[in-house]
């Protein structure tokens, strides 16, 4: 058994993802994948998937063909409608053919989710279904997806008859302080410098994509030059090069660069960061690396806990439910089969 | 050049350690990262993501919650106290990779010659004469950087990059080679073409070139390269490995 889901728009960079590609950093292989890992895992998760539509600002619109198909959406607070009735920003659902899924940009966030339950027929690349635009691979021929685009699904399952509210308990809120372990070469800047990147508040720039999130503020001088010899790049990174201007390296980064990294986000924050939008300001706050790992064990027990979907009330809208908090009026928590 | 007695190990976030073995591109530094990086795959304990060898420093990804970096920094201390794979030495490989030079192939020949006071033949005599170690991969897909081009050769980089590269570039800049897969913008000069595929996802394995592996390139002409591309493109591969 089959179904189709059908791209009826989609604004640039909304590209197909999985947990990235593993194992081919060493051939110059970037990993991709999602770039807010928490809400790709809610989706995922709550689909019994492991790959998902990453959806951009620009949104997206789909539609089931031949069959139902189970949806789970999440991230980045999105306007999510099912045929113009508004959704909570993260939820479950069933579209039918005929019926539209729409995502528009919410009141925050950048990247959100759409996961269905069953797996999109398409050939893993290098292990990966990660879409890398920048070097054609993965996904759907190596790009973004378009209009007129079909995603074929094998083995699609129904989702609940109503939509329901999801909620997981390692969404945090937004943020916009983020927590960094300074290094590698944090001895390419005078202290003065590293208090400075410390006190700025820092402002996304426009110019900011998958690859890497730009910062513009103070300019940061470098010691003696801005070339170090080459070496690997972790997600998070963050590289200063010649004209001073931070840059966070995300999900599309290349896997090595010359530029002296002067500290790294951490991991537990990395999804939060990703979810800033070009203009909004954030800040950052230097932690221990027993701080980064205890910040890391406490997102990995909340993921242990597992899903919960809840009815959606009538009145409640994308806004009403973020006043709430997705908790009020909890009926019957129950968690997902995989 | 600074080949440091005891490698340094510096945090790249909590999940990552940078080991640096030097400042500087140098085939000893180079071979001293590639036998951590064998030893550590081989010894592949538990909570090791991914490694990634660069010129001077070995990129440990990990999950600190499994493996913790007391302990990651502990195994490789052990490792490096072992001797090198035996295995690892004998892996590396010789390549020679056909080269075309002519135009079309090499579009920023003429303009890379000139610059370096140097005649076509000359140029082509220094490339292709010269013994390159592959370093490392990185920047894109299949983009092997390589040592060992004749100081002669040593252009610095373009201010502004170039128009994205031909497949199978052959490419100099700032006194490094490099042989590169997938077409991107670069400060590099495009001196000439490989036929062969450096890069086929859909080949096993995708990339054959190994970080350590040695090569040299072979001067063909516009016809013989034409003929070579169009047998690459049916899957074959064109470099000759000779022996180790």
């Amino acid at each position: 058994m089959s179904a189709r889901l059908r791209i009826l728009s989609a604004g640039p960079g909304v590209t197909l993802q999985d947990e990235g590609r593993r194992g081919f950093l060493r051939y110059g292989v970037t990993p991709a994948g999602p770039m807010d890992a928490d809400s790709f895992l809610a989706a995922t998760r709550a689909a019994g998937a492991s790959a998902a539509i990453e959806v951009s600002l620009g949104g997206v619109e789909i539609a089931a063909e031949e069959g139902e198909i189970g949806l789970a959406v999440c991230g980045g607070n999105f306007d999510v409608r099912l045929d113009g009735r508004p959704l909570p920003g993260a939820c479950a659902l069933t579209l039918a053919p005929g019926a539209r899924l729409a995502l528009r940009a919410g009141p925050s966030g950048a990247w959100a989710y759409v996961a269905p339950l069953g797996r999109f027929d398409l050939p893993m690349i290098l292990g990966s279904l990660a879409t890398h635009t920048r070097s054609g691979l993965g996904g759907l021929e190596g790009r973004a997806l378009a209009a007129g685009d079909a995603l074929g699904v094998l083995e699609p399952r129904v989702g609940p008859g109503e939509p329901m509210a999801l909620h997981a308990p390692w969404l945090g809120a937004a943020s916009q302080e983020f927590r960094i372990l300074f290094g590698p070469q944090q001895n390419h800047f005078a202290n003065e410098t590293l208090a400075k990147f410390l006190a700025s508040p820092w402002r996304l720039s426009a110019r900011s994509d998958r690859m890497a999130y730009r910062l513009e503020g103070p300019k940061l001088a470098h010691r003696s030059g801005h070339d170090i010899v080459s070496d690997g790049l972790a997600m998070g990174a963050i590289q200063i090069p010649g004209d001073g201007a931070p840059l966070v390296l995300m999900a599309d980064r290349q896997p090595t660069g010359g530029y002296p990294k002067i500290a790294h986000v951490i991991g537990a924050d990395l999804a939060a960061l990703a979810q800033m939008r070009p203009g909004e300001e954030l800040r950052f706050a230097a932690v221990s690396l027993e701080e980064a790992v205890a910040a890391r064990r406490a997102r990995a027990r909340a993921l242990a806990e597992g899903l919960r979907l809840e009815p959606i009330t009538p009145e409640l809208t994308s806004e009403l439910l973020l006043e709430r908090n997705l908790v009020g009026g909890v009926v019957g928590d129950f968690n997902l089969p995989e | 050049m600074t080949s440091y007695a005891t490698p340094r190990f510096l945090d790249a976030g909590e999940a990552a350690l940078t080991i640096e073995f030097g400042d500087s591109v140098d085939a000893q530094i180079n071979a001293r990262v590639l036998a951590l990086d064998a030893r550590l795959r081989h010894a592949a304990p538990q909570g090791l993501i991914e490694t990634l060898p660069t010129y001077r420093a070995l990129l440990v990804c990990y999950e600190p919650l499994i493996l913790s970096r007391e302990r990651l920094v502990e195994i490789v201390g052990a490792q490096l106290a072992e001797p090198p794979l035996p295995a690892a030495a004998a892996a590396q490989a010789r390549w020679r990779l056909p080269c075309c030079y002519e135009a079309p192939c090499g579009e920023d020949f003429a303009e890379a010659a000139a610059s370096l006071g140097l005649t076509p033949a000359r140029f082509v005599e220094l490339h292709a004469g010269a013994d390159y170690r592959a370093y490392m991969y990185g920047f894109a897909p299949g983009w092997c950087y390589l040592g060992g081009l004749p100081t002669e050769l040593a252009l610095p980089r373009r201010a502004t990059p170039r128009t994205p590269t031909p497949p199978g570039a052959v490419l100099i800049g700032g006194g490094l080679a490099l042989v590169a897969s997938n077409p991107m913008p670069t400060g590099w000069y495009v001196v000439g073409r490989t036929p062969e595929r450096l890069f086929s996802p859909q080949r096993e394995p995708p990339l054959f070139i190994a970080p350590g592996d040695l090569l040299r390139f072979e001067p063909v002409d516009i016809e013989s390269f034409r003929a070579l591309e169009a047998r690459a493109a049916k899957g074959e591969r064109l470099a000759v490995r000779e022996g180790a």
